[in-house]
This record gives structure tokens, sequence and C-alpha cells, in this order.
């Protein structure tokens, strides 16, 4: 038995699964469907992959990922191409560089810290939008979709709890 | 030899230190697709390949996921029709009793425009075709409002055709592909449409911010617009006609004046395109070709028009007034 810091893991249950349901995922709260006059809420799902990736395992594949998750968003949702490459991408930058501060925190912790990075996250979408439309956008709208991105924290803690042995340097 | 045989197989590059430059390189790349790919809805050609092929392929697959919805949402229409029958028959009698009398005066104001149009000779603007579509997709959050309508080229549809539901105005297209066609909405923060205030005629540019009410902007003069106003399109630009409704103003918490919009009081499924062709369209464009200009030359205008004969002054008459019969 070999005691190595980090050992293979499998790209299929690790990065390509999480980021196509993602998709899907955004997909399904697209769809046009009202109950009682209310639309589904539209979280940026990307974000929980983001934040894991960043947190359990960074490797060069991810930030590629998240690039191509981040284009299908932007076309799915018809924003600029771009915005939301960028926006997912500083994020997950900013988990990176602070991972060794925050590695191995309890849930709560990691949920602030996750709510902080959606945070960013929505604050870049925000100023480019109003870079290239020249108008602020709604602030109550961006608030909400914080919000429920940020309501979605339990999902990343089942797959940190699922792959945090795969790195002994983040327990 | 392979590369793990190799010198360089002791060479360990650290896992955050590659993540980093990874995504550092993805964002450089993110900021140039953002600075290269500008977001004008009226350009055909920013409208590019990638996002046709897109659209082409979340059409169908969003149509088919979201049908099982729209059947959710009709059954739960039957139920509620079904319990609320008696109060919905009382509301429909009221309305129908009113909507009589509106009847008989728009009956009476047709004659009447009709005469004056025959009068002066009126060239009024055709009607206009109209394409129904069912909504396969709406992306609502607060950085872009729009939304996927399953008819495409295929049914005539061009970028800037004015999109509508039952109630009112909902956006215009900004993309068209084979069965597919996509909509900007009029809250979206980059849709700017031209309106008019129908009490005072106030002219004013409705824009978006990505909440549900947009807001009026460039308004001009002191109490232009009040509290339940109705505000329909102005046809300035000649992109959508005019005398469109889009909703009832309101006063924000912002103070600034906002539109309730009026295609938010009915359903998100099916739109109307209308095939809207400005006058610019419409004029014969082989006869206006034909005509020639006259050719440039540094001659004496005076010497190369035609003489005329000077204007003879009118005789002075004294106007009669109408005597009665």
């Amino acid at each position: 038995m070999s005691f190595q810091a980090a050992r293979p893991l499998d790209a299929w249950n690790w990065l390509i699964l999480p980021g196509l349901a993602c998709l899907v995922a955004s997909l399904v709260l697209a769809l046009p469907f009202q109950l009682f006059g209310f639309s589904w809420p539209e979280p940026v799902f990307v974000l929980v992959p983001a934040f894991v990736w960043a947190v359990v395992r960074p490797s060069i594949l991810p930030p590629i990922i998240l690039f191509g998750l981040g284009l299908c968003l932007d076309l799915m949702w018809g924003n600029a191409a771009g915005v939301w490459p960028l926006s997912i991408l500083v994020g997950y930058l900013a988990v990176l560089a602070t991972r060794g501060m925050a590695s191995g925190q309890g849930r709560e912790a990691n949920w602030i810290w996750f709510g902080l990075m959606c945070g960013l996250v929505e604050l870049i979408a925000y100023l480019v939008t109003a870079i290239s439309t020249q108008v602020a956008p709604n602030l109550a709208g961006a608030g909400w979709q914080w919000l429920v991105t940020t309501a979605l924290y339990p999902i990343a803690h089942r797959l940190i709890e699922r792959f945090e042995d795969t790195d002994v340097r983040y327990r | 030899m392979s590369l793990r045989e190799g010198p360089l197989q002791d060479l360990k590059v650290p896992l955050t230190l590659a993540a980093a430059l990874a995504a550092v390189v993805a964002v450089v790349a993110a900021i140039a697709l953002l600075i290269s790919t500008r977001r004008e809805p009226l350009q055909d050609q920013v409208y590019d390949a990638g996002r046709v092929v897109a659209d082409r392929v979340m059409g169908p697959v969003s149509g088919v996921l979201s049908t099982p919805g729209q059947w959710l949402a009709a059954g739960n229409s039957a139920v509620g029709q079904y319990l609320f029958a008696v109060q919905e028959n009382k509301r429909l009698k009221a309305q129908v009793a009113e909507l009589k009398q509106w009847r008989n005066a728009a009956i009476a104001l047709e004659d009447i425009n009709s005469r004056y149009r025959d009068l002066l000779g009126l060239k009024i603007d055709p009607p206009i075709p109209m394409v129904t579509a069912r909504v396969v997709l709406d992306s609502r959050g607060p950085f872009a409002n729009t939304r996927l309508a399953n008819a495409g080229k295929e049914k005539g549809v061009v970028i800037g055709n004015p999109v509508m539901s039952e109630t009112g105005l909902v956006g215009r297209v900004v993309g068209v592909g084979d069965g597919v066609s996509r909509i900007l909405l009029l809250t979206d923060a980059s849709s700017r449409t031209p309106v008019l205030i129908d009490r005072t005629n106030a002219r004013a540019i409705l824009s978006g911010d990505g909440g549900r009410n947009p807001t009026l902007d460039y308004l001009r003069g002191a109490g232009a617009v009040q509290n339940g106003d109705s505000v329909l399109t102005s046809g300035d630009g000649g992109v959508i006609p005019r005398g469109l409704p889009v909703g009832t103003a309101v006063k924000g918490l912002d103070g600034r004046w906002r539109i309730r919009l009026a295609a938010d009081e009915g359903g998100i499924d099916f739109v109307r395109i209308l095939q809207f062709k400005g006058f610019a369209d419409l004029a014969h464009q082989a006869a206006l070709a034909q005509t020639r200009m006259p050719p440039l030359t540094d001659a004496n205008p005076a010497a190369v028009m035609p003489m005329t004969a000077p204007i003879a002054p009118k005789p002075s008459v004294t106007p009669r007034p109408v005597q009665p019969q």
C-alpha cells in the first residue's frame, strides 16, 4: 500500500458527470413553466463543481471544463459570449487562492466560503453586463440569483465528502 | 521512449500552480471572447454560427423536456377552471356586458375613421402577417432575458420581428435558425424600445434592466406620465409598428417610472411573431433603384435647368364664409 498524497481520480465521476448534471439542471430550470404565476429560480449550478474542483483537488482540466460550461450557459441563456466563463473562472481562482486557509474547515465555514465565491462571481457578471449594455442590471435579481445559488451548497458538501479522500492534503 | 521513462520522469508540476495557470489562460480566453463578440441584437452577423447551432440543438431538446410541464400546467388550469367555474362565469358575464358597449363605440369609430381616410386619401399600413410559435426555453436571470421559440427561417421569421403574447409586446427576434428563433425580451438589460404614453403622446425609451419592470428613459415634459397610463409602442425607428400594447406606467420604489408589462398577465408558453416590415421594406425597391440621379457637374445650375415662367402672383381674394343651406 502506497501513501501517495494524491491518487488518480475517475474522470467520469469527478469531472464529466458533475458538469453534465449541471447543464441538465440549468436546462430543466430554464423551461417555460410557471406554477401559480411564479417561474423557477435560475441558480448557477456550475458554481457547485467549480467550488469542489478548486477545494478538493486542483488540476489543469477543471478550468478548461469550466470555460466550456460557462460558454454553454452563455449560449443557453443568451448572454454575450464570455460573461459566464470569465465570472466562473474568477471565482475558481479566488477559491484556489484561499484554499490553504480554508481547507478542512467545517460545513458552516465552507458554506460561507461558497457564498462569498458566489457573490464574487455575481459581482463580475454584474460589472461585465453593466459595461457591455451601459445599464446597471437589477440588483434584486442579482441578489436573488446569488441567494438561490448559495443555497446549493449541500450538493457541494456531498461532493466534497465523496471525494475528499482522494487528496489527503485537503483534510 | 515515453515521457515517464525519460529524464523528466521525476518532474512534478505543483497541482495548484498548474490549475491556477490554466485558469489564468482560460480567463484571458474568456476576455478575448467577450471583446470579440459584442452584443448588437439587430446585426445579423453578430448572431454567429455557434449560436445558431446551439439554438438548433437546444430547441428540440427543450421542446421535448418542456412537454410534461405543459401537460402539468394544462391539468392545473383544467382543475382551476372546474373548481372556480361559477365565479368565473359571473366575472365573464360582467365583462361581456361591458364589452358590448365598447363594441358599439368601436363600430361607430371605425365608420368615422373610414370616412376620414376616404376624405384624406390616406394610405394606411397593410395588415401584418403573424406566425404562432411555442416557447421552448425561457431564460430569466438578472443578466439575460431571452426566450427560444420553435419557429424560424422556414416560416419567414427574420431578425428584428416584434414578438407579442396574447396580451402585449414581449420583445423582438434577435437570432434565427432553422426551426428556432431567439427572442430578446423587453426586460433584458440590452433591450431598448421606443414607446409613447397613450394619454399625452409623450415619447420615451423603454429600457430593460433584468428585472420584471423595465424603466421609462428620456421621458420629456412635466406631467407626461401618471400612474396607470397606458404605454404603447411609438413605431419610431421603423422596427416595431406603432400602437402595440406594452403595459401600464407605475412609479418604482427608486422614484423612476417603470412599466408593468401587459405580457406578464398572459401565459408564457405561446407567442406571436409579427412579420412586420417598415416603410423602407415596403417601398418598391426595384422602382426606386431605376430612378436615376442627375449626373454630377460643375456647370452653373441656372444654366443647366430649363427656364420656367415666373410664377404670377395670385389675385387677392377675400374668403367668403360658407352659407348654410
